[in-house]
């Protein structure tokens, strides 16, 4: 019973996404017995779509133009999270080299502009004789989370799947969250973002967090509408060295790509930790403690461009001395 | 209404300034509006261009405009002490000031919330907060608590005006009509009546004891925006009862500072005496030795146990090079200096007890940047960012001239309010308080 239904929403939903993108492009070009060019060559597939004028029809998917960053679920389900799912992350810090590959996908695909991470790495040192370590840092989707018990309106909240976001056309930009949240992982729109207009036209969700608007905050948001589509976070991706496993604690599966493992004897193996545990917020952000690591710290100091290696010298040049 | 012959003597005295509307009056209005459209400009400019035109940033998400609503909220007590408490005390000799008290209490009570606006970013989606509202946010819990306190406010106030607008209606002042028929409906036909009176005196007791509830509600309230969170500096459990010590505390400050610009422009000397000056400075003794307690168990038990992100706020509020020296201007301004003025008797003066008041607000206007600023300086994780702005929070014109606007929009409504009411209460003054004021003979001037 409960499979039917699951699989009834599934269908549901993908007609709803198919039937969105049918909408984007008749308006792309004007009817649907359109004349675009097909733009990939794959072998024709018939998709049944929903017209402007509430039709059904059939349309060759090789004459869709796939568009990104779509709001492919109402404002509620957007709310609600994706059922049946819990999402975690483990970040192996012994693997990283601080490459911001990671970074520069982040900030690709929300449309970023360069200063301003949702993702970033800082070097860590955690006692005067410690080494110091690279590490990746998002937002932790708290299961406690401080920023969601402060929001005056809602505008922040968490999901049943484990996530946190914002819904930047609530948010009043009282900055309180951003005091709240012990990790300084919140961004502030202080002026009128810089996205390219077709990016700014595109309908909101918070599953996306694309527009940004000015005088809201906001956040990594673990890229849900990808989870949606069963691709990984670009920052997954993008890893060179697979320091991101991303996965779904329900399923107790975690990938960084290349290999899948268990996300329970993972953690259990390496003595996975998360961050500040002492503050009792939560995170969904599991570590893998930087130990037999595969790149001298370094690696990821020498070739950084003056301006970033500016943000560690003070560890880094301390510890040459 | 009948009128006795004291009353008739102190209400001769004020005529003058509910009738005219004198040439200096015009100046500081006009010099008032001035700096108001100074910062109705920053404000265009803040809201044309967003909040990047502040100092505030990621980092330092709130700046000055949070230590203003602070400071606002916590000189609105003026009225809470004197109106609530000393009512319910039957301190005799509260009567002639709490009309000024109560003025600060209600123009603070407007000014400060606007404080906080300032800082929101979305000003256009403030309805938000009526139509999602959120009980476990100490926003909305500031939003109930400052609303219900600035209503409170205002019904105190008038019910202390009432018997005053049916002087006014009654007394055939040089006035326009419009005036004359705004005193006529604000006396709600009052005519001193037994029953009449009866009714104020029981509605303003009733007033006086759910004020102070309020009052101590609102600034914990408040107090909690910081308490909340998991920041070094702010996570304290004394927030509550400090901030509501340093909202009286300098809410008496500023009532000291009133009561002697008062004095000295109305020549009101027989009625604001040196008496008041020094009953006041005694309380604001007692309770800057009360702050000065609470200041420093905060910062000793921080600093004793030196845990590594309070140590991070401590040694910057210590070291001289970054706040240290603000640190120490509000400790001995705000505390040592106000004590010690009134606690030796040859310096207990009106002028010297004002002038430790007006160091002294001055003082807690500085420690609430510093309960702000400094703490969200110290993030507890490396900010290892090279945005220099982004480290380290310097306040702009912007938000320096809209800060001036606020003071600046106080002084006003309070010039215009001197203009409707008269500073001194005119119907507190029955027959029975004629001995408590001394002729003016055997006053010390000080004026
Ligand atoms: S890391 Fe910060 S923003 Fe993310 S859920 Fe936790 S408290 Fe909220
Ligand atoms: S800034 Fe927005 S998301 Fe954050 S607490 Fe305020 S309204 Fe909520």
């Amino acid at each position: 019973m409960k499979k039917e239904e699951e699989i009834n929403d599934k269908s549901r939903r993908d007609f709803l996404k198919t039937a969105a993108l049918a909408t984007i492009a008749t308006t792309a070009c004007g009817s649907l017995a359109c004349s675009c060019s097909p733009k990939k060559a794959e072998v024709a597939k018939k998709v049944k779509l929903l017209s402007p004028d509430g039709e059904i029809v059939e349309i060759d998917s090789a004459y869709l133009n796939y568009q990104e960053h779509m709001a492919i679920v109402s404002k509620l389900e957007a709310r609600q999270g994706i059922a049946g799912k819990k999402f975690v992350m483990v970040v192996d810090l012994s693997r990283c080299k601080n490459a911001r590959k990671c970074v520069a996908a982040c900030q690709k695909w929300h449309y970023r502009p360069e200063d301003k991470e949702w993702l970033t790495v800082k070097l860590m040192k955690d006692s005067e004789e410690g080494a110091p370590y690279w590490f990746p840092k998002q937002c932790f989707h708290c299961d406690n989370p401080p920023c969601v018990k402060v929001c005056p309106v809602d505008a922040t909240f968490k999901r049943q799947d484990g996530l946190v976001l914002i819904d930047n056309e609530r948010c009043i930009g009282c900055k309180f969250c951003m005091a709240a949240c012990p990790y300084s992982t919140r961004v502030f729109n202080w002026e009128e973002p810089d996205i390219p207009i077709d990016i700014k036209n595109l309908q909101y969700s918070p599953e996306t967090g694309i527009p940004a608007r000015v005088g809201t905050v906001e956040k990594c948001d673990f890229c849900p509408d990808r989870s949606r589509e069963g691709k990984l976070p670009p920052c997954v991706e993008a890893c060179p060295n697979g320091v991101f496993y991303f996965g779904d604690e329900n399923e107790d599966t975690v990938t960084n790509g290349d290999e899948t493992v268990s996300f329970s004897q993972l953690i259990k193996d390496r003595a996975a930790y998360r961050f500040m545990e002492e503050l009792g917020t939560k995170p969904r952000v599991y570590y893998l403690p930087p130990k037999d690591r595969q790149f001298p710290v370094e690696r990821g100091y020498e070739d950084l461009p003056e301006k970033l290696k500016d943000r560690f010298k003070y560890i880094m040049e301390d510890k040459t001395k | 209404m009948e009128l006795n012959t004291y009353q008739k003597e102190i209400f001769e005295r004020q005529r003058p300034v509910i009738e005219k509307f004198g040439k200096r009056t015009w100046g500081w209005t006009i010099f008032y509006l001035l700096w108001i459209g100074v910062g109705g400009y920053a404000l265009y400019l803040q809201i044309a261009k967003g909040h990047k035109v502040t100092g505030m940033r990621d980092n330092v998400v709130w700046g000055l405009y949070i230590a203003n609503f602070i400071f606002f909220i916590g000189i609105s007590y003026a009225g809470a002490v004197i109106s609530g408490i000393l009512h319910l005390l039957k301190v005799e000799w509260r009567k002639p000031i709490i009309r000024i008290a109560e003025m600060i209490t209600v123009i603070a009570t407007i000014i400060g919330p606007i404080f906080i606006l300032l800082c929101i970013g979305r000003l256009d989606r403030l309805h938000h907060l009526f139509l999602y509202p959120r009980l476990q946010s100490p926003i909305t819990w500031d939003v109930l608590a400052i609303g219900t306190y600035f209503t409170g406010s205002v019904i105190f106030l008038y019910l202390a005006l009432i018997k005053d607008f049916a002087i006014y209606r009654d007394a055939k002042l040089n006035i326009p009509k419009w005036k004359q028929k705004f005193y006529k409906i604000m006396a709600i036909g009052y005519r001193g009546t037994p029953s009449q009176k009866r009714h104020i005196k029981i509605s303003t007791n009733l007033m006086a004891i759910i004020i102070i509830p309020l009052a101590i509600i609102v600034h914990s309230v408040l107090s909690w925006i910081f308490g909340m969170t998991l920041r070094p500096g702010w996570h304290s459990t004394i927030f509550g009862p400090y901030f509501v010590l340093a909202a009286i505390y300098s809410g008496t400050g500023v009532l000291i500072i009133a009561m002697w610009v008062y004095r000295r422009m109305y020549k009101l000397n027989s009625y604001l005496t040196d008496k008041h000056f020094i009953y006041l400075g005694y309380i604001m003794m007692v309770l800057g030795a009360g702050y000065g307690y609470f200041t420093f168990s905060e910062y000793l038990t921080d600093w004793f146990a030196s845990e590594k992100w309070d140590n991070e706020v401590i040694e910057k509020l210590f070291n001289p090079a970054k706040y240290g020296w603000w640190f120490l201007f509000a400790n001995v301004a705000g505390i040592i200096l106000p004590i010690l003025v009134v606690a030796i008797p040859k310096t207990r003066r009106p002028n010297l007890i004002t002038l430790a008041a007006f160091f002294m607000v001055l003082a807690l206007w500085v420690k609430r940047y510093l309960i702000i600023v400094p703490t969200l300086e110290s993030p507890l994780l490396p900010m290892q960012d090279t945005r220099m702005e982004y480290v380290k929070y310097h306040a702009t014109w912007v938000e320096w001239a809209l800060t001036l606007a606020g003071v600046a929009t106080f002084f006003l409504f309070f010039t215009l309010m001197s203009k409707f009411v008269t500073i001194i209460p005119i119907s507190e003054f029955g027959e029975k308080e004629k001995a408590m004021i001394p002729a003016k003979e055997n006053e010390i001037a000080t004026a």
